[in-house]
């Protein structure tokens, strides 16, 4: 460990950033088990300018710049307003009851620090250890909301509150990815990923501070156009129908996306942002419902078409209005049960997250596709040819959907199933790593945050995927990454282009559906290409 | 000085069960939460626990009958609460400090039932019943106190030893931290001392205990020994009003949180309490929580910001 900022540096009045991460810092990229540091060299640039009271390198939040000790202590009067709602039933009474737990009973062990990816890529930053945010919160809880005094301060300690306190912990609130894997490592079950994602809400709710991906461009278009890709409906329809014939052409199969219709047995909701980066996805969807036989439709609703809900990361008021908006797109269509593509957070929010919000006729079915297409592939009605899957493959596990919800199988047995070298990371299932693009980071581009992601958050996954492959790293095999979650793949895309890893060791990257297809014996060969993209 | 000795232990024994109970009623009270569980899930089927699983693995799972794996989750519960299973995986360093410290207070809190046990039997039938019985039951409360201060004074001792001297606790240890475990290892010593010391033909604990339950303020127990009694007595009654009641707290965290997969059609309950906190009315300031002032959590969810802009 090194000797880092201790909590006092939060509050310090300097424009310079409390951590500068250099090459020599990081946690060793190791290819082949001897080549350390490769795309490791790319320096972090210095983002002081713009905000008065730098974290880090990095910055995804537009944070005011009071300009007088007023308008400071204006700012801070409404942190500490923000940070009393977050303990108030009235408030808060949806995470209430987990973030007393965590509040008051944390053994400051540190045995969860170890279980971080990015604790560990930054070499130990200690702004970075899971405890680092949660001690702060923890101590502005005892000594603002619960009353303080001297024997509390002597108890639980202090920090200094004031502006520059305030500015940082905003953004050390998007250093985390909300992964969970810490909380998991905590012998008493504290939840430091809880603590970022509730002083995130914090920022939100009370001071309207929230990254425009997330927020601007984020929940607030999807409520307003029906996606947060801005797409509306109809945009979204023609584009679909020029996947459909696209893929049709490329299959060499027909393929019909049908929209809204009543009664159908499966509403499937993808995240839109398929449509438009990597279309062969929901084009896979369609080639597999339709040639088994399924049921099915999408909705041209406002948010029907959008499985996106980021108010998952940063807002529950947010949340909680997408995912009775997707619900009510189901509902007035009378489906049966709504499905949810290959997205791993629309997967929480809509099956997991939303459970206790969706009352009455609002509580439509839902489940994963991983199931249904499981389903699909065991049942026979596809004939499946696995040679032509004959490259290695592995498996990331996104966090949403197997740490958080218990969906670790299906996946596996549709791989096992036609991927005859499918080999699994490790460690997987439940004990993942994130890939350092959950909780929003994969679609946050901001001043040097793509850097921050390829270099910190998603080091530990781009290490497992070059040591999962460490026998066949050569170019002139071709190898699979198999991401079943918009934003994983994003993110997987984006680490594996920064570090040049498809251009050395042809690392290929997609999604789950487009392995199927490209197995089915009645697709024309070649559906998986191998071109970057 | 017996008499407040007495006092002392029962005012203890009160605060600690009282100000625990306090605690859980407090954790039992709050709303129910939105769920935010973490796998594995040990009342899953047995198939799904190895791997993590959930219902969510099955086809259409809300048609299909929930089993609640009782035995699953007392097969993680039991080693979890005795061995400290948890901390044993993530991080043994630590481990072989915590866990010594915890069996030993486990041991000494057996001790101390199989003691009142022993003298309750003294108190209602004139004496310990004689026989293997009777021997058994002075070897076991021996045995368990001895082994269990032992473990718990080495234990703390070890625990402090790591508090003072890794860099990485440094910033996160506060004086409190250093004061309780400080607290017990001078408990735990005085305790020890004081017993081993005492002049011979002074009271056992078996006889303290006895005298305790007649309550034969006749009694004199020899200084050393009575401090360590009354600061044991101090050290329980503060215990649960510290984070040192974790005890508490890992209750709720496991089947309140991370276990808590109920689903809502599953129980008819919620519903009843999720409609009540959609009356709750927020009073978040930020513009877009605001769309209509003074609502409801039903009104802000009902309400789109997006709208205005449409
Ligand atoms: S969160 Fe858990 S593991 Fe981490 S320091 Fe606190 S008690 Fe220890
Ligand atoms: S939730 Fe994940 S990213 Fe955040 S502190 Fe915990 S392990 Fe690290």
């Amino acid at each position: 460990m090194k000797d880092g900022p201790g909590f006092s540096d939060m509050s310090r009045r300097s424009s310079e950033p409390l951590l500068r991460l250099d090459d020599t810092q990081l946690s060793p990229l190791l290819i082949d088990g001897a080549t350390a540091r490769r795309g490791a060299a790319k320096p972090l640039l210095p983002q002081a300018q713009a905000n008065q009271y730098p974290l880090d390198d990095s910055r995804v939040l537009a944070l005011p710049t009071p300009q007088t000790p007023e308008e400071e202590e204006i700012l801070v009067r409404s942190f500490l307003s923000g940070l009393e709602k977050l303990f108030s039933r009235e408030n808060n009474w949806t995470f209430l009851q987990p973030l007393l737990l965590t509040m008051e009973h944390c053994a400051r062990c540190q045995t969860c620090s170890d279980a971080c990816h990015i604790f560990e890529a930054s070499g130990g930053a200690e702004i970075y250890r899971p405890t680092y945010r949660s001690e702060i919160l923890r101590r502005l809880y005892f000594e603002h909301v619960k009353g303080g005094g001297l024997l509390s301060r002597w108890q639980h300690g202090s920090v200094d509150l004031n502006w520059p306190m305030v500015a940082r912990l905003a953004e050390l609130a998007y250093r985390c990815n909300l992964c969970r894997r810490c909380a998991q490592a905590c012998p008493i079950g504290v939840d430091n990923g809880l603590v970022a994602h509730e002083i995130r809400k914090l920022f939100s709710q009370e001071m309207g501070i929230a990254p425009k991906e997330l927020h601007a461009s984020g929940s607030m278009l999807q409520l307003k156009a029906g996606s947060s890709t801005g797409m509306p409906p109809a945009v979204v329809k023609d584009n679909v129908q020029f996947i459909d014939e696209e893929m049709a052409e490329k299959a060499g199969l027909p393929v019909e996306t049908p929209w809204d219709v009543e009664g159908a047995d499966i509403l499937l909701v993808h995240n839109a942002g398929e449509i438009l980066a990597w279309p062969e996805n929901p084009g896979a969807f369609g080639i597999i419902l339709n040639q088994a036989g399924v049921s099915w439709t999408m909705s041209s609703d406002l948010a029907g078409y959008d499985s996106v809900n980021y108010g998952l990361w940063y807002d529950d008021a947010q949340f909680a209005r997408v995912a009775v908006r997707h619900a009510e797109a189901a509902r007035k269509l009378k489906v049966k049960k709504i499905v949810i593509g290959e997205c791993g957070h629309a997967h929480k929010s809509l099956l997991v997250i939303a459970d206790r919000l969706l009352t009455g006729d609002l509580n439509i079915p839902r489940e994963s596709f991983l199931t249904v297409l499981r389903d699909i592939v065991a049942s026979g009605r596809l004939e499946l040819d696995p040679s032509r899957n004959a490259f290695p493959v592995t498996l990331h596990d996104p966090c949403n959907m197997v740490r958080l919800m218990g969906i670790v199988e299906p996946q596996r047995e549709i791989l096992r199933a036609i991927c005859p070298q499918f080999r699994e990371m490790h460690p997987h299932g439940v004990d993942n790593y994130c890939c350092g693009g959950g909780s929003g980071f994969a679609i946050m581009s901001g001043n040097t945050f793509p850097d921050w992601r390829s270099q910190i958050s998603g080091r530990k996954k781009l290490q497992q995927i070059l040591d999962v492959f460490s026998d066949c790293l050569d170019p002139a095999q071709p190898k699979y990454v198999c991401a079943p979650c918009s934003n994983c793949k994003g993110q997987i895309r984006d680490l594996l282009a920064y570090h040049d890893v498809w251009k050395a060791n042809r690392i290929q990257y997609g999604g789950l559906v487009e392995l199927v297809v490209n197995a089915m014996a009645d697709v024309k060969p070649g559906f998986i290409e191998w071109e970057w993209h | 000085m017996t008499t407040l000795l007495y006092l002392s232990i029962c005012a203890a024994g009160i605060t600690f069960v009282a100000a625990s109970a306090a605690r859980a009623v407090r954790y039992a009270r709050s709303p129910l939460h939105l769920r935010w569980e973490l796998y594995p899930v040990p009342h899953e089927e047995p198939q799904r626990v190895a791997h993590g699983g959930s219902y969510f693995e099955g086809s259409e799972w809300w048609t299909a009958p929930r089993h609640f794996n009782l035995a699953g989750e007392l097969r993680v519960m039991i080693p979890e609460m005795l061995f400290l299973e948890a901390l044993r995986k993530s991080n043994r360093a630590l481990w072989y400090r915590s866990f010594p410290f915890h069996f030993g207070l486990y041991l000494l809190a057996g001790s101390a039932g199989l003691l009142l046990l022993a003298a309750f039997a003294v108190v209602l039938g004139g004496g310990l019943p004689g026989g293997p019985f009777g021997s058994v039951l002075r070897w076991l409360a021996a045995t368990t106190g001895i082994v269990g201060l032992v473990l718990s004074f080495c234990g703390a001792c070890a625990l402090l030893q790591r508090r003072l001297s890794e860099p990485s606790l440094r910033s996160y240890t506060t004086v409190g931290d250093i004061f309780n475990l400080a607290f017990f290892v001078a408990v735990l010593g005085l305790i020890g001392v004081g017993y081993a010391v005492r002049p011979d033909g002074s009271p056992g604990a078996l006889v303290i205990a006895t005298g305790l339950l007649s309550w034969d303020s006749t009694l004199h127990v020899p200084g050393a020994l009575a401090a360590g009694l009354f600061a044991g007595a101090a050290l329980t009654a503060y215990i649960p009003l510290t984070h040192m009641s974790h005890f508490v707290g890992k209750y709720f965290t496991y089947h309140a949180v991370r276990w808590d997969d109920t689903p809502l059609a599953a129980d008819p309950r919620m519903t009843a309490k999720l409609a009540e906190y959609l009356t709750y009315r927020p009073t978040w300031s930020a513009a877009h929580i605001r769309t209509n002032e003074s609502g409801t959590w039903a009104d802000v969810v009902s309400s789109n910001p997006g709208e205005a802009h449409r």
